[in-house]
């Protein structure tokens, strides 16, 4: 199974099984039928046929009903969709940048890292750029995908969840090492995460200082 | 001109022992007869399917392990580009039409030949050096091209593989395909047979005609866009590259203006023929000829307004979410009301399971599942999960080769007896049927679990979760290839040494091809016919007694 650590993750997942609820009954109904009419109707059982032209009744019926079941999928995607693409105003903003081949998060506090540790139960935007070529964020256990285009900047926002560590994978080819442009995701409680970041802005600092001594 | 005596010993010579202008090879890639350049089409269709299936091959024999198990990264980038190229601009889109429509469509019509015979063979040459360019840019220095068959800026413009070689290879294929479309248009309105009208057409036709203007219309606009980067390039002016001040994005939307109505050109002239064979097989009549006639125009025009739904990630206006999703759940209408009207049309018939039928069911419920996870996808919010996952390209295959790969399969067993006037063993055809059944599904339904678990596509290593997915579709192809091994040296030996058909309907189909000789004259027709009914009539149901064949 695949983890659940998003907010997006309900209705994706339900509108996903819907869809599939709705394609495995139809499935099984025409492959059903067709098996049971070429076994009715073999050549041995029923050597001559019947000609049928045409039945506008029925026409008419196998366009309405399929025409609803796709509106509806429609608009539970598109709502959805919605819901995805309106952050909350006071959302907590992580720059993130792909370049050939790997990722860079860097935090309002001036911090980067080259894996995502999130705060847990927390709204969060991600500012997503490019150095070079299209890349694409992609956290499937948060059901996130966006592109990185460059000279753009794109957003996606998600609430975490669920403690843990996920993959990040880059989704859009962009050369030789596309397949390792892979991260983790780390949804730590929000202590944790706010410890981490005060000892790694120290880190920096003490870093800077220490090059300035020099 | 000719002289009597010679035109009187090619009367009722087979377009096979024809004698034309030429002899040898060169009565062959200089003729203009319909029928040769539909058998010079198939030939050179084959040897790049060949080379198709190999790079499909090693592509997925390198993804039996994670890390390295054949080749390094960069080749296996160059694989699945040459695997996507070849596939798509030399086997999937010109495929049917150039194959079979060419020897069919003037023969359906009752027409002598094409409406612009000269163009047809001017077309196939450009589809030969379109093909010779592609294998030239794998043997240059550079190498071939990795940036997948979609091309995409910036990264096209950054790589220093021959990625402009390929460009235009695929420019040159783009007008021989027009070309293919203005001559069958053309053909259609121009050349039916006296009392063929319109609703009397057989379906096949129907769907080149629809796919002939898509042709026409949407070609254009990747040949136009090529030219654009060639313009980037040589004169710096900033179009698409970010880094002269273009727009990536725009790239990504002229490409799918072209690119997603040519998924339209692949399947709905393998719609056609699955409207052809399953009446034949079923002895009777079609179940909704209009219905199915109007849904293919009517895939076309939606067909042509859905292209940025490959784009749902890239970061467009809601707008533009919105509508391209709407259009998107549109277009799977018409494809629907095809498969019910198909379905509709076993019930009741006379049923028989050979080959072409096995092919034809196939397809229905291999592109079922192709259309299922079509309507996924075209749910925004699943499809920003799905989108570049191996989910993409299960179902592509589902389409393009459940639908599109079958419906060609379903053709060759159909017609090439009619065309060469000998029978393949039938039999081993059912067993290659099953095999390949059973494979298709082992390799590419895997792709569906593994997508919707997260498993980026265009990945040459993949983390070990994966691997047992990967596993399982690599013996897929094994299986898949083996049956195809079978049912391709079961037709080329059937039509080496196959029994000779002499026997002019030999389906027991309706349309004009089961009416003339086996294999056809050049002229296709003695007599040009009278067209009073409409296709797929079947008489014979509707009197009291059993035809004689039947009773026997």
């Amino acid at each position: 199974m695949i983890a659940q650590a998003s907010n997006l993750v309900h209705t994706v997942d339900q509108t996903f099984y819907f869809i599939v609820g709705v394609s495995v009954f139809f499935l099984v109904l025409i492959t059903g039928c067709m098996i049971y009419f070429v076994i009715r109707y073999s050549r041995k059982r029923n050597p001559k046929a019947t000609n049928i032209h045409g039945n506008i009744p029925l026409e008419i019926t196998w366009t309405v009903i399929p025409t609803i079941l796709a509106l509806i999928m429609f608009w539970f995607g598109w709502t959805d969709y919605k819901l995805e693409s309106t952050p909350p105003a006071d959302a907590y903003n992580i720059d993130v940048t792909g370049q050939m081949w790997h990722w860079t998060f860097k935090y309002p506090n001036g911090v980067e890292m080259d894996s995502l540790f999130l705060p847990l139960d927390k709204d969060i935007k991600v500012n997503i750029r490019s150095k070079d070529v299209n890349h694409s964020f992609f956290v499937p256990a948060f059901r996130v995908k966006k592109d990185a285009i460059p000279g753009r900047t794109n957003t996606a926002w998600f609430r975490t969840e669920k403690e843990g560590v996920y993959n990040l994978f880059c989704a859009e080819y962009c050369g030789m090492k596309h397949s390792y442009m892979i991260t983790k995701v780390v949804v730590i409680p929000v202590n944790d995460f706010n410890a981490l970041l005060n000892r790694k802005l120290n880190e920096m600092n003490s870093a800077a200082s220490k090059d300035t001594t020099k | 001109m000719d002289n009597d005596a010679a035109t009187a010993a090619n009367d009722h010579v087979s377009f096979l022992k024809y004698k034309g202008k030429y002899k040898g090879i060169r009565s062959w890639i200089l003729s203009t007869d319909h029928k040769r350049i539909g058998i010079l089409y198939l030939m050179a269709l084959l040897c790049f399917f060949a080379l198709g299936v190999t790079f499909g091959f090693l592509i997925r024999l390198e993804l039996l392990t994670p890390g390295k198990t054949i080749v390094e990264p960069q080749v296996y980038n160059e694989f699945f580009t040459l695997h996507g190229v070849i596939m798509i601009f030399l086997f999937v889109i010109p495929g049917l039409p150039a194959v079979f429509g060419n020897f069919f469509l003037p023969i359906m019509l009752g027409a002598k030949d094409v409406a612009f015979p000269r163009l047809n063979l001017l077309s196939w040459w450009l589809y030969v050096t379109g093909g010779v360019l592609i294998i030239a840019s794998i043997l240059m220095p550079g190498g071939p091209a990795d940036t997948g068959w979609t091309f995409y800026i910036p990264y096209s413009v950054r790589t220093t593989t021959n990625v402009i070689i390929t460009g235009s290879a695929a420019f040159l294929l783009g007008f021989s395909s027009i070309l293919t479309g203005l001559n069958f248009i053309t053909t259609i309105h121009r050349l039916r047979a006296p009392g063929m009208g319109w609703f009397k057409m057989p379906l096949f036709a129907w769907s080149l005609y629809a796919t002939a203007w898509i042709q026409v219309l949407a070609t254009p606009i990747i040949g136009i866009t090529l030219l654009l980067i060639i313009v980037e390039r040589v004169f710096g002016v900033g179009l698409f590259d970010p880094a002269l001040g273009g727009d990536p994005i725009l790239f990504q939307h002229l490409f799918w203006i072209y690119s997603h109505p040519a998924v339209y050109i692949m399947i709905v002239p393998a719609m056609g023929v699955i409207s052809e064979i399953i009446p034949v097989f079923a002895r009777r009549t079609i179940f909704g000829y209009k219905f199915i006639a109007f849904s293919s125009i009517g895939i076309a025009l939606f067909g042509s307004l859905v292209w940025a739904h490959h784009m749902f990630a890239v970061g467009m206006s809601d707008t533009g979410q919105f509508i391209f999703s709407f259009l998107t759940f549109m277009v799977a209408i018409p494809s629907a009301i095809k498969v019910f009207n198909w379905t509709a049309t076993l019930y009741k018939g006379s049923i028989s399971l050979d080959p072409p039928m096995l092919f034809a069911l196939a397809f229905i419920f291999l592109f079922s599942i192709g259309g299922f996870t079509g309507l996924i996808q075209g749910a925004l919010s699943v499809d920003i999960h799905l989108t570049d996952t191996s989910f993409i390209v299960g179902h592509f295959h589902y389409v393009m080769f459940g639908g599109t790969g079958m419906g060609i399969f379903a053709a060759l067993h159909y017609w090439l007896p009619k065309m060469f006037g000998r029978m393949y063993n039938l039999k081993r055809a059912k067993v290659a049927f099953w095999i390949i059944f059973v494979g298709f599904n082992t390799l590419y339904f895997p792709m569906f679990v593994m997508g919707w678990l997260g498993m980026p596509r265009r990945y040459y290593d993949y983390l070990p979760e994966y691997t047992i997915y990967h596993q399982i579709s690599t013996v897929g192809s094994w299986i898949l290839i083996t049956g195809m091994i079978i049912m391709f040296t079961n037709l080329i030996q059937g039509l080496r040494k196959g029994k000779v058909v002499t026997e002019r309907n030999i389906w027991g189909g309706e349309t004009l091809e089961w009416t003339i000789e086996t294999p056809p004259t050049h002229d296709n027709f003695d007599k040009i016919p009278m067209i009073s009914t409409p296709p797929y009539e079947y008489k014979q149901n509707e009197t009291e007694e059993l035809p004689e064949e039947i009773i026997h």
